[in-house]
């Protein structure tokens, strides 16, 4: 859209989808868990009737979706009221669960209160390495387990790798481990450094050679399994040129609700120190949706600095991601290192390789 | 070759069972919505979905809405048929893998 000046505006619209992070709470502790470095704890955790409110303020603003995260969401008791709540007020649900606290009689419970989809995250093929990165003895076995429930409940599966150097080269017993387990969708989701990750990222890296690797197995099985397992693959953006469209654009179409009920342009916003985020507890979500000021920080283009500001690209990539900025650079707004028309684009690279050189894989867990 | 041309008069079209149908009431305009995915619909494309039971064929849901449009057949089976496919591309529809279940 333009104004009358010829310059390109942003008119604000609705969000489409919401994170709600129910809790910070998980059995597991993955490496590069999304969850902030400070976690939430249980007595501040919104309640019931909290998310109640926020489901339906979010469904009269305009959500559609809202995926059930956490932490562990089914570590909340309350979770099928929550689900009821969100079926009430017309918004599609998506539980996104360890499923290691799975049982047939939950599963029946969110279910029956109107569960629309289920995404079990694996983190490898194999039950040894896969219960190492988790941090958690037979988590593998149990999510396999959880797998099945699903689908023997008629529930439809997502399952969802996080894959990074410790795992990538599994990627063809990932992809076959989808299929068997009956998923309709596997995700295939390359570690992001922030946060947690950010701890990790010497352990977590990959090298270009897995990375180009793995990239032609998921080219080629989304070919082999069409029809049978849909395959979402995101090439990571560290080996990339140009940055991704991170969050098709910073309080464009979605938001997030942590478990104190602070509303995030993206989860992982919290990873920008300085920023400051509105409660719910204080505002509407739509007075934030409007006015927040850390939603409004980086809408549209106008927050852009150079090499943003004048690029062609700016308008297609929004100058990616504002988390991985901070992460690099140290400010927020700067360009993307990914791109390489940051300036820091060179120590990206540099770094890129360093962290991918091989290394015992001893990780920080999250805690 | 436009999307849909090639599928079978007999395929009974049927959305997967991760899809809902809804109107979005803030937007005012229907919707199909999967996990991370929303596709706005026109009336047509509505009217198309709508008669996707799982039953009915490609050919019969075709000369129902021609006869419900009063309009040229080679305009429905057009319209039709880019839905089916766009839906297809986009893994909307239940595949025949979830029929042998």
């Amino acid at each position: 859209m333009t104004n009358n000046q010829g310059e390109v505006t942003h008119e604000l619209e609705p969000p489409l989808a919401m994170l709600a992070e129910l809790t910070h709470r998980c059995p597991l502790q993955c490496p590069y868990c999304s969850n902030p470095t400070a976690l939430s704890s249980r007595s501040d955790e919104l309640d019931t009737a909290e998310w109640a409110d926020v489901l339906s303020q979010a469904a009269s603003l305009g959500v559609l979706q809202v995926h059930l995260s956490g932490g562990e969401p089914t570590a909340r008791k309350d979770l099928a009221a929550i689900i009821l709540a969100a079926k009430e007020v017309g918004i599609y649900t998506n539980l996104i669960t360890a499923g290691v606290l799975l049982t047939r009689s939950r599963l029946e419970e969110y279910k029956d209160a109107g569960l629309n989809h289920v995404q079990i995250s694996i983190q490898d093929s194999e039950a040894a390495n896969a219960n190492r990165i988790g941090n958690y003895a037979n988590g593998h076995r149990r999510k396999l387990e959880a797998a099945r429930l699903v689908r023997a409940l008629g529930l439809p599966l997502t399952i969802n790798a996080v894959v990074h150097r410790q795992n990538l080269d599994h990627l063809p017993q990932i992809i076959a481990l989808a299929h068997a387990l009956d998923a309709q969708r596997l995700e295939i989701a390359n570690v992001q450094y922030y946060g947690w990750a950010l701890k990790n990222r010497a352990v977590l890296m990959p090298t270009r050679e897995q990375v180009e690797r793995a990239t032609a197995v998921a080219k080629a099985a989304t070919e082999e399994y069409r029809g049978r397992l849909a395959i979402d693959y995101v090439v990571p953006d560290y080996y990339a040129r140009r940055p991704k469209r991170c969050m098709d654009g910073w309080g464009s179409r979605y938001f997030a609700v942590n478990p104190r009920g602070f509303v995030l342009p993206c989860h992982a916003a919290e990873s920008i120190t300085g920023m400051e985020f509105s409660c719910l507890r204080e505002h509407s979500l739509e007075w934030i949706w409007k006015n927040d000021p850390a939603f409004n920080r980086f809408r549209g283009t106008d927050w852009m600095p150079e090499p943003c500001r004048s690029c062609s690209f700016k308008e297609k990539d929004l100058g990616g991601c504002r988390c991985q900025a901070f992460a690099l650079t140290g400010d927020a707004a700067a360009t993307d290192p990914v791109c390489e028309f940051s300036p820091h684009h060179q120590e990206m690279a540099a770094l890129v390789a360093a962290d991918s050189a091989p290394t015992e894989p001893r990780y920080i867990y999250r805690h | 070759m436009a999307k849909g041309d090639q599928l079978s008069l007999s395929l009974r079209p049927q959305l997967a069972n991760f899809v809902r149908l809804q109107h979005d009431d803030a937007r005012n305009r229907w919707v199909l919505q999967a996990p991370e995915r929303v596709l706005v619909l026109d009336d047509t494309g509505k009217d198309i979905v709508d008669r996707f039971d799982g039953k009915a064929t490609l050919g019969e849901i075709i000369d129902t809405l021609v006869a419900e449009y009063d309009a040229p057949r080679d305009v429905i089976d057009h319209d039709v048929r880019a839905v089916v496919g766009l839906l297809e591309e986009k893994r909307f529809l239940r595949t025949e893998a979830d029929d042998d279940k």
